[in-house]
């Protein structure tokens, strides 16, 4: 499932953005140092692929409904984890321009969600692991089924707590959870199956496909580590920096955080620095108060968020003009152009 | 299916409307990437209930929409399409969050709703304004502006391969859906075995021809390189351009412009 932009605060959105982007770099380099040059088109070709492979539909067995591929395994399968990243990478990048699932600031979520849990974690430790050196049908089934359940689980786990963190959405997380969670438990199974399926189809077929990347030398973990402890500290400085873009109102991040830890102490320079922010937008705003004319401040409701109908109402007003200026200017613009275009 | 292959018609759609000659086209990439992120950022650090101070930004999208002559009944019809999710999640807030925010005469609008239509109008701007990027700039200019961003080319390269045999394999996949489907009744013919085959031949066919792609384009002395027939430029009034957008957005931002406008008409009225 796809995370939208309008689901996300900034702070989640730039701080998966950061460890997405440290991710792909890491492939990117990875892959010019280990791949000859004949894998980049074939990564490019299986990104169209995992495209095309959507338009094959199939039942799902017992339910008589119809399902597609997904296609992330597979790609880790046949290109290996820093590959299959880039590829994935690429077919989510091209859905968000194109089908608008989700959105440019939710990209980043996304190809985390959908791309390093089953490239960077499910393959190696689960794949990798059960399948190794004696290849067979029913191992490579096992595995492929393993880890695509494991993958999505961890996928669907990760948007929820962006969600959570975000703050938008008013969904409990342990309500979110089991709404997700068992819904990809079934959606892990049947992609499973079908992963098996096709990647026992490859193996019979052309053993060489499979063998050509588990000979690839294992990417050596010592580089792992250390590009792992770069992308958590660039993910911690963004995330940190964000958040402080963020916090001029205390939504988000900040509020989720303090509900969810409950210290005191994290919660009090983060504060002080939102009551200085606030502090220093009320002395440079030109109207600092714009209250509702004969209301009384202590109508407004106590408890979070403090909002005054007084404002609310100029707010809803005002929001209402500025459409419909904004429509006005819309077709100003457009009869402009269309004469300009007749002369 | 052919719901599916209507989505990948509609991408040459896009295709031909970024191929138009118009001012907002005409821009370098960099800029417009540039001004869609910070426009898409600023649209999405409002807090929740927020909905006043939202509506001035819809005046970016509604002057490029103009200035580019894009098809906005298109463009609107495409966003539907990417609604549920936000929908899906967005719909809980109205029955979780139900203290009354805002009373207009005996009309009392809850939280959740309020917080619910400001998901929907973030939803509407974020996508739309990727949407809008794209169809004023185009796939190949993206990329090249990616790349020029700092983007590994590694992955830029990948991008644009990707885009470049879509089509085809898209064709071929529709090709083998049709076969199975003139062959097969009832039903019988779409278990997950013969998926299996069907795919996994496709997969087969896909990767003999990335053999032979790799061999033409080795004999047309491709390095791991993409050229762009045009350099980018970035002229000193699409500068102003992005600095002028970025104010505007930072400015509507910090202050809710709604609210004053409607504060100074109400004073105005009474």
């Amino acid at each position: 499932m796809h995370m939208a932009d309008a689901l996300i605060s900034p702070a989640v959105g730039g701080t998966l953005w950061a460890a997405t982007a440290g991710l792909i770099g890491y492939s990117s380099r990875k892959v010019q140092q280990d791949m000859d040059d004949r894998r980049i088109p074939l990564m490019g070709v299986l990104g169209a692929f995992t495209f095309a492979a959507q338009m094959i539909n199939f039942t799902i067995p017992g339910t008589g409904s119809s399902g597609h591929l997904g296609g992330g395994m597979i790609l880790a399968i046949l290109l290996g984890a820093p590959g299959a990243f880039l590829t994935l990478a690429s077919v989510l990048t091209v859905q968000a321009l194109f089908f608008a699932d989700g959105g440019l600031l939710a990209l980043g979520c996304n190809i985390f969600n959908l791309g390093f849990f089953p490239c960077f974690a499910a393959y190696p430790l689960i794949y990798k692991q059960i399948v190794k050196d004696n290849v067979s049908e029913r191992r490579i089934a096992i595995a492929a089924t393993l880890s695509a359940v494991l993958g999505l689980q961890l996928g669907a786990l990760a948007v929820v707590l962006e969600t959570y963190v975000s703050g938008i959405s008013d969904l409990p997380v342990a309500t979110f959870l089991l709404m997700m969670q068992p819904i990809h438990l079934a959606i892990g199974i049947v992609e499973g199956l079908v992963t098996a399926a096709v990647v026992v189809f490859v193996w019979k077929a052309k053993p060489e496909i499979l063998e050509m990347n588990a000979a690839s030398k294992p990417a050596a973990t010592a580089s792992f580590k250390k590009v792992l402890a770069g992308v958590i500290m660039a993910t911690v400085v963004t995330g940190g920096l964000m958040s402080w873009f963020a916090s001029t109102q205390p939504d988000g991040l900040e509020w989720s955080l303090s509900k969810s830890t409950g210290k005191e102490e994290l919660q009090a320079p983060k504060r002080s620095l939102y009551e200085r922010l606030a502090a220093l937008q009320e002395k440079t705003s030109f109207l600092p108060d714009y209250g509702f004319k004969g209301t009384k401040k202590e109508e407004a409701g106590e408890g979070w968020p403090a909002v005054d109908p007084g404002t609310s109402l100029s707010g809803l007003l005002g929001g209402s003009l500025t459409l419909i200026a904004l429509v006005l200017l819309g077709v100003l613009l457009k009869r402009k152009r269309k004469s300009h275009v007749t002369h | 299916m052919s719901r599916i292959e209507s989505t990948f018609f509609d991408i040459g759609t896009m295709d031909a409307i970024s191929r138009q000659d118009t001012v907002v086209h005409r821009m370098d990439p960099r800029i417009k990437v540039l001004t869609t992120l910070v426009f898409i950022v600023c649209v999405v650090s409002f807090g929740k209930h927020d909905i006043s101070a939202l509506v001035p930004f819809l005046v970016y999208p509604l002057v490029l929409t103009v200035l580019g002559d894009l098809p906005v009944a298109y463009l609107l019809r495409k966003l539907l399409v990417a609604a549920p999710f936000a929908i899906l999640i967005g719909i809980f807030n109205p029955l979780l969050d139900q203290e009354v925010i805002l009373q207009i005469g005996r009309f009392g609008l809850s939280g959740g709703w309020i917080s619910f239509f400001s998901i929907l109008l973030r939803f509407a701007m974020t996508v739309g304004a990727a949407l809008i990027l794209i169809a004023t700039t185009g796939y190949h200019a993206v990329c090249m502006a990616l790349e020029k961003m700092g983007v590994p080319q590694v992955f830029v390269v990948q991008l644009l391969f990707l885009y470049r045999y879509l089509f085809v394999l898209v064709d071929e996949a529709s090709r083998m859906v049709r076969a199975r489907s003139l062959r097969s009744f009832q039903g019988k013919g779409s278990s997950i075995r013969v998926f299996g085959s069907m795919a996994g031949h496709l997969l087969l066919r896909t990767m003999d021809r990335a053999q032979r792609v790799h061999s033409a384009m080795l004999c047309r002395g491709f390095d791991g390189t993409i050229r762009p027939f045009h350099p980018l430029r970035v002229r000193p009034w699409e500068v102003i351009f992005f600095l002028g957008w970025a104010g505007l957005f930072v400015f509507m931002r910090l202050y809710n412009v709604p609210r004053v406008f409607g504060t100074w008409v109400q004073g105005a009225v009474l």
